[in-house]
């Protein structure tokens, strides 16, 4: 039965890594960058929220919806002001060293802020526990909302990006940016509405991630993102499925590895399954494989 | 006079003097400082991290910038140099004299973070761009992880390790532990100085300089700038791409001997990927390619957060800035066009000045 | 013996026969064009001669040998040098050091004594700069020896491509659309290198070009291929005033 619950537990922790990693393989799809600063988004979006909650005593609900909008347009400034001077630059990297010194300064304007203590997160999800077999194995309502939270951001993130007009537009400047803006898409404002939703999702995961986990510093983003970078990668970097199925294989490989061989090296086993992955298929679990024409 | 020669060289010849004397002149300077004592004690123990960053840097270019693949798992090749030296001296001890015991670390951490190197070269490099850069990232992490684990004693009977704790080592009462787990090694003779870590520094400018402008190294640049095109001229990618690698592993291993024999307690946890990233920083900021340039990029960015200490909390809130600013003015296509107007306006003045 | 013997080779990507039995005999010291229509499968005839793609059936066999199969760097190592449709330099590096890439298995020395600049450093590489000087001045590009590839202007970077390419000392020259994006005059002026080429270097040389007055010029034989399949092989003449041939360019 411990089984069961450890691997309720993987799917649980898996699915915020899945809904970091939209965000994550999102802009990499469209904006063809590695955003290292997402990981501390999901920070600022669960200071916001703490703040909302026992500063302003907040409903939790329009204090998540605030935490969102937040996140949102932080995204978007983070974008323009720092990304996009950079976009036809003559190296990929940087775009990447850039982001970098977004995440420090993420970092440190969190730490002037609100200090560098650690403050406990009160868990907002009031839904009740599920007892099953006899009692034997308890799921927590932590648990069911993030997994249904994440499983319905992913159904929605699929027919947007499948049946509205922008989120075609996302699909074709993923595919030909060029050819996109030809066809009379407006490339920069695609650009903006990825990093608003992949911000906005960061919010949402700041939360479900820091109610499960409830200790939270300035620097509680940046683990999570390079995991969730990592699931992203191990999904097939661009697919929405693959960040998902790579976010949860994560969490479960993650929790199971704590508990049956050690909480030390559960991150090393992590790595080394991703490794194992990336060598068996070079581009990701669903990643496509693109040949480069002699 | 020193002008006339630098005329009459060729231009890479010129350039790697010019880099070679950089580094003596700083080297004349800071040593005149330091014997006049005008310098902080804060600004001397910086001296060696300068040096480890410094190596660390150079080496990590000779894989993104000649190389051409993006490395984020550096530090995992200076912490298996750091241990693998530290844990050399601890067990050898007064066995040996001091310098030849140093030596002896210094090549055994090369050796050492080397043979990894190819290790991890071989699988990683069958991969490309962002997937290499997220593989070399996670053997960055899982080096590190397993530092933290590992757990190696000696007495009378020899060697013992162990992933779990001391007590399983399974040592007579007598033995020592040596690596401690996620205590690390503690006691490692305080042998880094300065000038050693100057003299590694040229020493690595030496290894990497005449390889970028010998046949290997424009193998390796041809296979960066085409890949298909360098195997039709029969290059084989993958012994140089793996002679990249290693090469700069080994390098960084030094770097990581030098790191560790500076501090008499080494830990894991100087080498995590935000050491990795750090040291990327170097490089992109300096100039992708340009040895030179991450030279100076680790030195500006080594000091900057000491000249910033007087800003207590927003010292590294200035860091970020400085750092987004100096990429974007450096990088943005925008940012260039204005530079070379800039440039061409004072120009176009002293010339007129000059008629 | 012929240079180049192909036989049966074909190549399937996804359903779709690129490739479908082709056969091609080269007689050493040729000057042999393979024409066709866009997408009739010359550069995968290309690819698969020098081992970019590796052929589901058929033998290549050069200078006798069997190269059937064998990765890109054994086949230029066994004497098949190319150039590239989409021109693909070393942009990064020297007109010169483009050359000397080339020259890699030719004059070599240790990764070693590069490092430690031992005697045979310097000599190997004073053989390299004459020997790649030489190529260069064939091409007339010896005055942009320092420059780097990527600021030739787009004719002369076509030149440097085959200058590279000779460096590796082929028997057997594969052209891959040297004259597009050349004018007229530059095409003549490409005609005369060619020729020269083959006798100075005493080469056999294979090339793809879309452009007729440069293949009635100087190609001796003519394969033509459509749909992935020989439609007719022979006397440069005689294919190019072949009816079908003629129908396959312009359609029925």
């Amino acid at each position: 039965m411990s089984f069961i619950s450890y691997l309720i537990n993987g799917i649980s922790l898996g699915s915020v890594y899945a809904i970091i990693a939209l965000g994550y393989t999102m802009v990499y799809g469209i904006a063809k960058m590695l955003n290292f600063a997402h990981g501390d988004v999901i920070m600022i979006g669960a200071y916001t929220v703490l703040t909302l909650l026992t500063g302003a005593g907040m409903n939790p609900y329009l204090a998540v919806l605030i935490g969102m909008g937040t996140c949102t347009v932080l995204g978007i400034v983070i974008e323009k002001v720092a990304y996009k001077p950079l976009r036809n630059a003559s190296s990929s990297l940087a775009v990447l060293i850039t982001a970098i010194g977004v995440s420090y300064l993420l970092q440190n304007t969190a730490l002037l802020i609100f200090g560098a203590d650690t403050k406990s997160f009160i868990n907002i999800i009031t839904c009740p526990s599920v007892s099953l077999a006899q009692g034997e194995l308890t799921i927590t309502g932590t648990t069911i909302v993030t997994i249904i939270t994440c499983l319905v951001i992913m159904c929605g993130l699929m027919l947007f990006v499948n049946k509205t007009k922008p989120g075609r537009a996302m699909k074709a400047v993923s595919e030909d940016r060029g050819a996109a803006q030809l066809m009379g898409v407006n490339v920069n404002a695609t650009i903006s509405l990825t990093f608003a939703i992949g911000s906005g999702l960061a919010a949402v995961a700041g939360v479900l991630l820091c109610s499960a986990y409830p200790s939270l510093t300035p620097y509680t983003g940046a683990m999570p993102g390079i995991k969730a970078f990592v699931a992203a990668v191990f999904g097939g970097i661009g697919s929405i499925p693959g960040a998902m199925i790579g976010g949860i294989l994560l969490g479960i490989i993650e929790i199971l590895g704590k508990a049956y061989i050690s909480s030390q090296v559960a991150d090393a086993i992590v790595f080394a399954v991703l490794i194992i992955v990336l060598l068996v298929k070079p581009t990701g679990l669903f990643g496509k494989n693109i040949q480069e024409k002699v | 006079m020193k002008m006339n020669i630098l005329k009459t060289m060729n231009k890479t010849t010129k350039s790697n003097t010019i880099t070679y004397l950089l580094v003596a002149v700083v080297y004349l300077v800071v040593q005149l400082l330091v014997t006049t004592g005008n310098i902080s004690s804060l600004m001397k123990g910086l001296l060696v991290p300068l040096c480890v960053y410094v190596i660390a840097a150079i080496s990590l270019n000779l894989v993104v910038g000649i190389s051409g693949e993006l490395s984020l798992g550096h530090a995992g090749f200076m912490c298996v140099g750091a241990y693998a030296s530290a844990f050399f001296s601890v067990l050898v001890g007064d066995a040996l004299p001091e310098m030849l015991r140093f030596i002896l670390a210094i090549l055994i951490g090369a050796g050492v973070a080397a043979i990894f190197g190819i290790l991890i070269g071989i699988p990683v490099l069958k991969l490309r761009g962002d997937y290499l850069a997220i593989v070399t990232l996670a053997f960055g992490e899982i080096i590190k992880n397993l530092m933290n684990v590992m757990y190696v004693g000696r007495d009378a009977d020899g060697l013992h390790f162990s992933v779990t704790d001391t007590a399983s080592l399974n040592m007579a009462p007598d033995g020592e532990v040596i690596i401690k787990g996620a205590l690390g090694i503690t006691g490692t003779p305080k042998n880094s100085t300065f000038t050693i870590g100057v003299i590694l520094i040229l020493i690595a400018l030496f290894i990497i300089l005449n390889l970028i402008h010998s046949r290997s190294g424009r193998a390796i640049m041809a296979i960066r700038d085409n890949r298909i095109a360098a195997e039709s001229v029969g290059i084989n990618i993958t012994k140089y791409k793996l002679m990249a690698f290693s090469i700069s592993a080994a390098l960084a291993g030094v770097a990581g001997v030098l790191y560790a024999h500076n501090l008499s307690t080494l830990t894991v946890k100087k080498f995590d990927y935000n050491t990795s990233i750090l040291i990327l920083v170097f490089v992109v900021l300096g100039g992708i390619g340009n040895i030179r340039g991450s030279m100076i990029a680790a030195v500006i960015l080594t000091v900057l957060p000491e000249v910033l200490r007087g800003l207590s909390d927003y010292r590294m809130l200035i860091y970020a800035i400085v750092l987004i600013a100096m990429m974007l003015f450096n990088w943005a296509p925008s940012a260039i066009n204005w530079r070379a107007k800039i440039k061409a306006k004072i120009k176009n003045r002293n010339m007129k000045e000059a008629e | 013996m012929a240079m180049l013997e192909v036989k049966g080779l074909s190549i399937s990507f996804g359903g779709l026969r690129a490739v479908d039995g082709f056969d091609l005999t080269i007689e050493e010291g040729m000057l042999y064009g393979l024409i066709g229509p866009n997408g009739a499968g010359k550069t995968t005839v290309f690819n698969l001669l020098t081992g970019v793609y590796k052929p589901d059936e058929g033998i290549v066999r050069l200078d006798g040998k069997d190269i059937t199969g064998k990765s890109i760097v054994e086949i230029n190592k066994g004497g098949i040098a190319r150039t590239f449709q989409n021109i693909r330099l070393f942009k990064e590096l020297s007109v010169l050091d483009n050359v000397k890439a080339g020259l890699h298995n030719h004059n070599t020395y240790s990764t070693i004594e590069g490092i430690f600049r031992l005697p045979k450093y310097y000599r190997v590489e004073k053989e390299m700069n004459s020997r790649a000087m030489e190529i260069l001045k064939v091409f007339d590009l010896d005055a942009e020896a320092d420059i780097l590839a990527s600021n030739l202007p787009y004719g002369k970077q076509r030149k440097l491509e085959i200058a590279r390419a000779i460096a590796t000392e082929p028997k057997l020259l594969l052209l891959d659309e040297p004259a597009a994006g050349m004018n007229p005059n530059e095409t003549g002026e490409l005609m005369d290198t060619i020729r020269f080429v083959r006798e100075k270097f005493g080469m056999t040389i294979l090339l793809i070009e879309h452009d007729m007055k440069l293949v009635s010029g100087i190609c001796e034989e003519l394969t033509v291929l459509n749909f992935g399949q020989v439609l007719t092989q022979g006397k440069t003449e005689e294919v190019l005033n072949n009816p079908a041939v003629i129908t396959a360019y312009l359609g029925e």
